[in-house]
């Protein structure tokens, strides 16, 4: 903010055509926030007035403020249930990440390994997960490693995928000059490869982190089973069965904002890694 | 056999190529022939229209390709650190710093950054780029990154240098300049270096000996000795010298491009 309040001081004649231009990237960059916020009261309004004015009953479709006291009230059952989704949400990529570096890593070193399993992975990613759920829940006694594999199994595969092209997409030159030092073949991994998928890995991520959720929810969806040590998706089907309709809104609110606070926090992971020196992270005028 | 290689700065024999082929494919003959003996000191110009082999012969000669035939041998054997390369990019690692790209050659060979800080900035100083030590590549402008690059090349004192149209992206000032100070940088450290370029003018006025090549299949047509006295500064570019130097050469050039489509 100060660089630009010293620029603008220190040359004083400007002409009107970058008054202009300036004014427009100023109205730009207040309409980025503004915009959604006007979108969203305008939302709400509409919505409150459509449940006055039809007097819809609010077991069919509760009011913005019926949703929002609920959310308080229920805040301690609904927080608890949060807790437990996010807990097998971020273990879920944290294993994701873990075994997606850890095959790509082995990929790259072996092509007989890649050419072995590469497929299979393939087919996992490309099988529903709601598909497969019901049967690990008949294997896996533990009701948490269930859900584990079950959003390990959805969030991996982007980060297998990318950090896999990312490890093979060092610059030539690079690999040949590491050749000419005599580099090993951890150092050229350690110093190469793993720099140069570092963007493509934080790519994956961000898209794995969004991908843990849904697999934590859906597989808490076949699971089913209730009381202690529930998460969000168990308290919407209950709620359902109860036509307490105000407590699920509140809760998907809550796994919306969940989803939204990974994937911004993924992303702020990603800039700060990248700022020094990735084309992506790199601000520039225009 | 242990001799040991002679040392920096003498005109002994580096390497000698004998008689080497290299077909791709089963086909592609990309050179045919490549004799060629580099002595500690020269400044050796691999002048030729692209396609010519020029830069296979460099890969030969940095053992990243083998030969189909013939024979390629450094006199004394070859150990770490013997090789630098500078390729027509700059190659730079985008996350590492200036002085940790220079770092690399000695990072490999798992030398400490503090052990090897003081050849690292040397290095740099020789390239004009010590005040950059802690910048990243993209700060840099092309002719600065190439810089880098020399320095990263250099840094180890190598016995030979393979520059592979270090400068043909480079707008002709900066060219210019880096002819200049490359020359300079020659003058101070005596390396011995193989320089492949598709311009006359550079090849005269950086090297000792031009080998002029032509394509299809990749070989050596003429062998020319400029025996204009280094250090050369700009005088010699305006000299009827170099003029006529850069006649000879470009003559050999048209020789080696007759009958190929242009
Ligand atoms: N890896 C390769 N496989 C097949 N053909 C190649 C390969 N590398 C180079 N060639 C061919 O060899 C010839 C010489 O190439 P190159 O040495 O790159 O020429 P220059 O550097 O002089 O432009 C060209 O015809 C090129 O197509
Ligand atoms: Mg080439």
């Amino acid at each position: 903010m100060s660089i630009v309040e010293e620029n603008t001081s220190a040359v004083s004649d400007v002409d009107d055509e970058e008054l202009r231009r300036r004014r427009a990237r100023k109205i730009d960059k207040i309409g980025k926030w503004t915009l959604p916020v006007v979108v969203l009261v305008i939302t709400l309004f509409f919505w409150d007035r459509l449940v006055v004015w039809n007097e819809i009953p609010h077991y069919i479709l509760p009011g913005p403020g019926l949703v929002f006291s609920t959310l308080v009230a229920d805040w301690p059952i609904l927080f608890d249930a949060l807790l437990v989704t996010l807990q097998i949400t971020l273990m879920a990529l944290a294993v994701a990440v873990i075994g997606g570096v850890g095959l790509a890593v082995l990929f790259t070193q072996s092509r007989w390994m890649e050419m072995s399993f590469y497929p299979y992975a393939v087919i996992l990613q490309v099988t529903p997960i709601v598909a497969i759920a019901p049967l690990i829940f008949i294997y896996v006694d533990s009701r948490i490693a269930g859900l584990l594999l079950c959003a390990w199994l959805v969030a991996f595969f982007p980060v297998l995928s990318n950090t896999t092209l990312g490890l093979n997409s060092a610059d030539h030159n690079l690999r040949d000059l590491f050749r000419i030092y005599g580099a090993t073949r951890w150092q050229t991994l350690r110093f190469l490869q793993l720099p140069s998928a570092l963007p493509y890995f934080l790519g994956g991520l961000r898209i794995a982190g969004g991908l843990s959720l849904i697999g934590a929810v859906v597989a808490e969806y076949v699971a089913g089973t209730g009381g202690i040590g529930s998460g969000l998706a168990f308290r919407i089907l209950e709620a359902g069965y109860r036509l307490n309709i105000p407590r699920m809104f509140a809760a998907l609110i809550l796994i919306a904002v969940t989803g939204v606070v990974i994937f911004a926090g993924l992303s702020f992971i990603s800039h700060l890694l990248l700022r020094k020196w990735h084309e992506s992270a790199l601000k520039r005028e225009g | 056999m242990s001799i040991s290689p002679a040392p920096l700065g003498s005109r002994a024999e580096v390497l000698r190529i004998e008689g080497v082929d290299k077909v791709f494919g089963g086909t592609v003959v990309a050179l045919k022939g490549l004799s060629l003996t580099v002595n500690g000191g020269d400044f050796i110009s691999l002048l030729g229209p692209s396609g010519c082999g020029k830069s296979t012969a460099l890969r030969l000669i940095a053992d990243l390709i083998h030969p189909t035939r013939g024979r390629i041998t450094w006199s004394g054997g070859q150990a770490a650190g013997d090789l630098g390369v500078v390729f027509q990019e700059p190659t730079l690692m985008p996350w590492a710093t200036v002085a940790q790209n220079v770092w690399l050659p000695f990072r490999l060979r798992g030398k400490s950054y503090a052990s090897v800080k003081d050849d690292i900035l040397e290095a740099l100083k020789l390239v004009g780029l010590e005040r950059f030590q802690n910048a990243y590549p993209r700060e840099l402008s092309g002719g600065m990154k190439m810089r880098v690059s020399i320095a990263r090349a250099m840094v180890t004192k190598p016995r030979l240098i393979l520059m592979d149209e270090p400068f043909a992206a480079l707008d002709e000032i900066t060219r210019f300049r880096l002819n200049n100070d490359l020359l300079a940088l020659k003058d101070k450290i005596g390396c011995t270096v193989i320089f492949v370029t598709h311009s006359v003018f550079e090849s005269v006025f950086l090297s000792d000996r031009i080998v002029v090549m032509a394509a299809r299949p990749g070989r050596v047509i003429r062998e020319l000795t400029v025996d204009a006295p280094y250090p050369r500064d700009e005088d010699f570019r305006t000299s009827p010298e170099y003029a006529a130097h850069c006649r000879a050469a470009s003559d050999a050039l048209h020789e080696a491009m007759e009958g190929e489509a242009a």
